[in-house]
């Protein structure tokens, strides 16, 4: 367990150095299959994309809300489209892509459920990596500061804040449960990015972990 | 009142059979041209531009499609206006759409009246314009004849095909008819099917130049006359719609032309006014009013979904082109909607698509104007549909000689 972990971090650490690539993207990466065709749901400026083009050798398109991220991404040769991950989804047809992603963009949508439930439908998996609010420092904000959080990863005031939606690893749990999606792994990265112990108790990641990415399948 | 210019009726007519500075290829009475009328036309020809090299495996063609009244001189002097090429923004050496890198062609479309067969043409038959007997066509029937043209030249396989408004719907058709010779395709300020607004525009023109007695049920050429009023009026109309209430205020606002106030009389007191007629008077020292009668017909008729069983998207099943979608957020002719229609369609399909909306409020015109962002969008999608095609970049690109001219 602990080789793993050593490697997955001497693998996070070596690429980050050249490229400065996210650790979240890389672990997204790595649950992706080399070949596979990828719809990234909320690209930005389409950093995921390459690196999945780069690394994975993916078949990539994403879809991006800001015109300024799309027509970025465009620029750098990559199949990104206009669209709202909320609205957009329902125009897929099943099982259109091998795996759709959700990269930090689950809390800014205004259903989580349905945005879920049509990844699994148009994709065979699905990828979520989303900030924990089940995070110490965050509860510490809210219980002991009595204000909503503000940290590196969430910067936002809550007046003026894209993120609707937040929810705690062990929230995301249950929607995966309702939604009948079939976890098939799942990181936590603490706040320097790093995984945590793959062995932990999952309240252990809710309190500790502020990141989370889940690979999932559809069940049933 | 519409001010003319120097009126020379023959102007378009001597340009429909011998044009200058053109490259044309002649299909004979062996090639007849197929049409969607179910009649065919022979022999017809075609007036077609080039820019740049063919390099040694023909990979690097690129085809440019014209809208309504453009023509082949996209990215050189039009040798009847004197103006630079009508995409010289987007086409040329180094530009997005780099002529140093890509062959270009560049063809007038059937029906058009700079060189490529259409109702100012002579008929073969008759020795006679064609006028009115020239067939109804389609965007389908201009495709067809480009393929030709690209057979001829022995070219099997594009590397692009790119077009705004009636060329994007060339573009369109190119991926639908020949997806296996589409390697990537621009699609620009464009739509799946024309809308009944815009079929509506459409008839106020044709019933302007009609309504014009000079017109002579179509045959003036014969008759040695010119519709230049009615053609002008026409334009006149179709012009507001290529702009944006925004664009014409920013441009004229309420100015008067050359006076303090208004003159209580019908003059052109406004800018605007003057605007307009001038663009309807130069507009028919170059184009053939039966041509408009044509071109406006066939946008008209377009509609991918009607010619695939109810559904866009069977038209492109399977397909492994890369699409790129654009549109201008100030576009009423075609707007950010129909473009979103097409990706939805693409999607539908499971095609590579990209789609990126313009902030501009130039109107439909935006695609032909100076827009930095579109120039961005062109020269990455273009890139990377070179990289993964393995087109060497402009600097090592082996440039063999232009393929036979006939």
């Amino acid at each position: 367990m602990l080789s793993r972990l050593k490697r997955d971090l001497t693998m996070a650490e070596a690429a980050r150095a050249p490229g400065g690539a996210r650790l979240d993207l890389l672990m997204i990466a790595d649950m992706v299959e080399r070949g596979a065709k990828v719809l990234d749901v909320g690209c930005g400026d389409g950093e995921l994309l390459r690196l999945l083009a780069e690394r994975r050798d993916v078949d990539g398109r994403g879809i991006e809300l800001s015109r300024e991220g799309v027509n970025e991404g465009v620029a750098k040769g990559l199949a990104v489209i206009q669209g709202d991950a909320d609205t957009d989804l329902a125009d897929y047809p099943d099982d259109a892509f091998d795996y759709v992603i959700l990269s930090q963009t689950l809390q800014a949508t205004r259903q989580p459920r349905v945005v879920l439930e049509h990844m699994l439908r148009i994709g065979r998996h699905a990828v979520v990596s989303f900030p924990n609010f089940g995070h110490w420092k965050i509860r510490l904000q809210v219980g002991l500061g009595g204000h909503m959080p503000r940290t590196d990863n969430l910067p936002y005031d809550w007046w003026d804040s894209p993120n609707i939606h937040f929810c705690t690893i062990k929230d995301f749990r249950q929607l995966c449960m309702v939604s009948g999606a079939k976890m098939e792994r799942a990181v936590a990265l603490n706040a320097w990015g790093t995984p945590l112990r793959l062995n932990a108790p999952w309240w252990f990641w809710n309190l500790f972990g502020e990141q989370a990415v889940f690979l999932l399948s559809r069940g049933r | 009142m519409v001010e003319l210019s120097a009126p020379d009726a023959q102007a378009p007519s001597r340009e429909a059979d011998s044009p200058r500075d053109s490259l044309v290829v002649r299909f004979g009475p062996d090639r007849p041209l197929k049409l969607d009328a179910g009649v065919e036309l022979s022999p017809f020809q075609v007036a077609y531009k080039t820019y740049g090299a063919l390099n040694a495996d023909r990979s690097n063609a690129v085809l440019i499609c014209h809208a309504l009244t453009g023509d082949q001189h996209a990215a050189s002097e039009n040798p009847v206006t004197r103006k630079p090429g009508w995409w010289e923004t987007l086409v040329g050496p180094g530009k997005p759409i780099d002529t140093e890198r890509y062959f270009v062609i560049c063809p007038n479309v059937i029906g058009a009246c700079l060189g490529t067969s259409g109702p100012a043409s002579i008929n073969a038959k008759t020795g006679q314009p064609w006028g009115l007997e020239f067939p109804v066509i389609t965007i389908r029937d201009m495709v067809r004849a480009q393929a030709m043209l690209l057979d001829e030249l022995q070219i099997d396989s594009l590397f692009a095909v790119a077009g705004g408004s009636m060329g994007g719907m060339q573009v369109l058709q190119w991926a639908a008819s020949y997806p296996q010779r589409v390697y990537a395709a621009l699609p620009i300020a464009c739509s799946t099917r024309h809308s009944a607004q815009n079929i509506a525009f459409h008839e106020v023109g044709r019933q302007a130049v009609m309504a014009d007695p000079e017109w002579r049920g179509g045959r003036y050429l014969v008759e040695g006359t010119n519709p230049r009023r009615g053609l002008a009026v026409a334009r006149m109309g179709a012009h507001i719609t290529y702009l944006s209430d925004a664009a014409l205020h920013r441009k004229f606002g309420r100015k008067f032309q050359d006076r303090e106030s208004v003159t209580f009389s019908f003059d052109a007191d406004f800018e605007v006014e003057s605007y307009l007629r001038h663009q309807g008077s130069t507009f028919v020292d170059r184009f053939d009013a039966n041509s408009y009668l044509y071109l406006t017909r066939a946008m008209d008729y377009f509609d991918l979904a009607a010619d695939y069983s109810g559904a866009v998207a069977n038209a492109f099943k399977g397909a492994e082109t890369r699409f790129c979608v654009v549109s201008f957020t100030s576009d009423w002719l075609f707007p950010t909607s129909d473009s979103r229609a097409i990706v939805h369609a693409l999607n539908a399909a499971g095609a590579r698509v990209s789609f990126a909306e313009i902030v501009t409020d130039k109107g439909h015109d935006a695609f032909l104007l100076e827009e930095p962002e579109l120039f961005a969008i062109v020269r990455g999608f273009l890139e990377g549909a070179a990289r993964s095609r393995g087109l060497a970049p402009a600097s090592s690109a082996p440039a063999s000689s232009a393929p036979a001219r006939k």
